[in-house]
């Protein structure tokens, strides 16, 4: 794998490798020392353009404990601030040698992009409301951990699908893992186009029970009283995740920030059910896979060619 | 006065022969020797039966084909304000290898072309810089806000073909009645581009399949069919003539359909872009796919096939809208609007539409040169003592769009690297060599 760019661009096999290295790599995590140096003398840019916590930090902690060196740049209070073009800053970062850029970018296809301005790998940590691949992988390899496949698993998507990247990237990764995928909630946030996707389109959880996991989506505060969401309450009443809603036996799964008391009650976000914080943990292994498949087989920017057989072995440091 | 404006140049003394003439409006249509004198189309004869007079440059035409040269209701040429995209001179010579003998230039520049002062200072430049004849149209409000109407009268004056806000829809449907009622005085058509902004949003990209799957705001087709059918009874209630620029969805042609059906003075245009590229081609976030009105569907692009076929939509237009590689060269959401056509219209015309039977060629020539009498101009046409308006074209010749890149001073094509045939060879505007093909030779008699 040359970049990571969308759920697209893999197939069944590539995401069961990566999903497969990635429980390697948890294996690794229990030990004392987690660190591999896999990719030792690599440098991996974090390249963000909107705010985030657990994508950013997990790619950063990712490629530490790859050996990897890592610069973090954020939008605010760097050269972008001063109004610099995505092609400028990728020109000047690119003077570095990166082996591997991640970026966010509020921008569809901002990824693409730059691949096509570097030589470095590119990895999209999130681009605009099109792709959030590893977001998705993590979430394969959640599901997969926890239910061994995902071949005909019934998995519902819920909340606001239109403008969610997670949505899109996870439809496509649990479609080609063999799930069967509803997406659910109003029509102006759901809107009947997603069946040409290979989903069914609901408009109300009256048949939530069918589903075999719950995927809530992060509701955005700031469309509450628009067009889309007239007001929280009619949300709530009608879309809210709570215990009412969801059986004992379903699982439930959130990509986080989660928004208490609005797309999922209280009792259920710390109920048995919930595999939020493994999600979390997940994060970690799945993008360590993710920078590991870009950059383990390919040539370094600066120096030699690694060996991948090393790659799995523990530091003895 | 003439509403167009050309630099003026030596006339052309030239002799055709041999070529096949074809030309929708005389109804010629065969081999033909064609003589031009002084710029003018001094006689038409069969092929050997012509000799060239002193002076006058013979041009070897065998086997190609001479159409009346095409007129282009919708471009822009970005003077004043954008000359890094585009200007009169790069413009005109873009026009003038596609063919066109004429182009009409909006008036969405910077400054907006609101005041007659400014159209005066824009007829200058073109006197100067115009390889084939531009007309201008002036703008509808000031500073195409909405707002406030220009001097309409005074534009037309200073030579506005007509006017329009272009590039954004007249929202308010006052001050549209009130442009209509001025009209009746003044004279010179509205030409209207039909968006609701209530419904088009922040939209990048048409509303439907391929926007859900990208998840990019979509701009859905009822933002310009509701508009048309609304503009349509408003010009109606005013007794006024409106034009409707760049049509991209098939309700938009059913509506215009509609409102001339009941005598209403409406016309229609359509882009090359529109005609032959759907949705599906934005799939790549290529950004020379970002047009408003956006890219539709299959059945939409079917319907303005349909629609140009049978006289609903009178014309084409290339809305060529050139911006610099910088300005392209970004995220799809970030990016201007537009592609550039006046270079490669009519080849991935006939190439996608004529060679498999969609459109006829006559019909194609008809569209191409029709825009002229909706801005009440003359149709060029290839008939003894009217002034040469032509343009010499290899049909069977082979290329790919882009290739040798463009006389546009902006490389924004959405057709680039599409293998097309049809090479113009020679273009002749008002009367004046206005573009030969590099490899193609002149010889002196």
């Amino acid at each position: 794998m040359r970049h990571l760019l969308s759920i697209e661009d893999l197939d069944r096999a590539a995401i069961e490798g990566i999903v497969d290295r990635a429980t390697h790599f948890a294996q690794i995590a229990d030990r004392p020392i987690k660190k591999l140096p896999s990719l030792r003398g690599r440098l991996v840019i974090n390249l963000f353009y909107e705010a985030s916590t657990r994508t950013r930090s997990s790619f950063e902690l990712a490629a530490k404990r790859l050996s990897a060196d890592v610069m973090n740049l954020v939008a605010t209070g760097s050269s972008v601030e001063k109004g610099e073009s995505l092609r400028d800053t990728v020109a000047t970062l690119s003077a570095y040698g990166p082996d591997a850029i991640v970026i966010r970018s509020p921008h569809a296809g901002a990824p693409g992009l730059v691949a096509g301005w570097t030589n470095a790998a590119v990895v999209n940590a999130g681009d605009g409301k099109h792709q959030h691949p590893t977001q998705a992988l993590l979430d394969c390899y959640t599901l997969t951990s926890r239910l061994g496949s995902l071949e005909g698993v019934n998995i519902w998507i819920v909340g606001d699908v239109l403008h969610s990247r997670v949505a899109r990237s996870c439809i496509q990764a649990f479609l080609v893992l063999g799930a069967h995928v509803t997406v659910a909630g109003p029509p102006t946030l759901v809107p009947d186009e997603f069946a040409a996707l290979g989903v069914t389109v609901r408009h109300g959880l009256e048949e939530l029970r069918e589903a075999d996991v719950v995927y809530a989506l992060r509701m955005q505060l700031e469309r509450m009283g628009s067009v889309d969401v007239p007001s929280l309450r009619e949300y709530t009443a009608h879309f809210q995740i709570n215990a009412r809603r969801l059986g004992p036996r379903q699982l439930l799964m959130h990509p986080g920030p989660v928004n208490r008391g609005i797309e999922l009650s209280g009792e259920v976000i710390d109920s048995a059910s919930a595999l939020i914080t493994s999600q979390v943990a997940a994060g970690v292994v799945v993008r360590m896979a993710v920078l590991y498949d870009v950059l383990a087989g390919a040539p370094t920017q600066t120096g030699a060619p690694d060996t991948i057989s090393a790659a799995l072995e523990p530091q003895t440091a | 006065m003439s509403a167009l404006v050309i630099a003026p140049r030596p006339p052309a003394e030239l002799l055709l022969r041999g070529a096949h003439v074809l030309d929708p409006a005389t109804g010629i249509d065969g081999p033909h020797d064609v003589l031009v004198r002084d710029g003018e189309i001094a006689a038409l004869g069969s092929p050997g039966s012509l000799d060239a007079p002193a002076g006058a440059q013979t041009v070897e035409a065998e086997g190609k084909h001479l159409f009346p040269a095409f007129v282009d209701p919708h471009v822009h040429l970005r003077t004043p304000g954008q000359e890094h995209k585009e200007d009169l001179e790069t413009g005109t010579r873009a026009a003038a290898a596609g063919g066109y003998c004429a182009v009409v230039a909006m008036p969405n520049t910077d400054p907006v072309i609101d005041q007659p002062l400014l159209l005066g200072g824009l007829v200058s430049i073109a006197q100067r810089d115009a390889r084939v004849a531009v007309g201008f149209m002036g703008a509808i409000s000031v500073g195409l806000h909405g707002e406030q109407l220009t001097e309409m009268s005074e534009l037309r004056e200073a030579g506005a073909l007509g006017f329009t806000d272009d590039g954004r829809p007249v929202v308010s449907a006052g001050l549209l009645r009130q442009a209509l009622a001025r009209q009746r005085s003044c004279g010179g058509v509205l030409a209207l581009h039909e968006e609701d902004p209530a419904l088009s949003g922040a939209g990048v990209m048409h509303e439907g399949r391929v926007s859900v799957e990208l998840g990019l705001a979509g701009i859905p087709s009822i933002s310009e069919s509701t508009m048309i059918a609304r503009d349509a009874l408003i010009a109606d209630h005013e007794r006024g003539r409106v034009h409707f620029q760049h049509l991209s969805a098939r309700r938009s042609v059913e509506a215009l359909a509609a409102a001339r059906e009941r005598g209403i003075r409406v016309s229609g245009e359509v882009s090359p872009h529109h005609l032959l590229c759907t949705e599906d081609d934005v799939r790549a976030l290529d950004t020379s796919f970002k047009m408003n009105p956006p890219l539709r569907t299959e059945d939409d692009r079917m319907a303005l096939i349909a629609g140009l076929a049978d006289g609903t939509i009178e014309c084409v237009a290339t809305d060529h809208a050139p911006h610099a590689r910088d300005e392209k060269n970004v995220p799809f959401e970030q990016a201007p609007m537009g592609t550039t056509g006046l270079e490669c219209s009519f080849a991935v015309l006939y190439t996608e539409l004529v060679l498999p039977g969609l459109i006829a060629l006559e019909v194609l020539l008809e569209r191409m040169t029709a825009g002229a009498r909706l801005l009440d101009l003359d149709v060029p046409a290839i008939a003894v003592g009217r002034s040469a308006n032509l343009c010499l074209i290899d049909l069977a010749a082979q290329w790919r769009i882009g290739e040798a890149g463009y006389e546009s001073r902006s490389a924004n094509c959405c057709f680039a690297g599409r293998e097309v045939n049809g090479r113009t060879l020679l273009t002749v505007a008002s009367g004046a060599v206005a573009y030969r093909e590099r490899a193609f030779a002149l010889s002196a008699a």
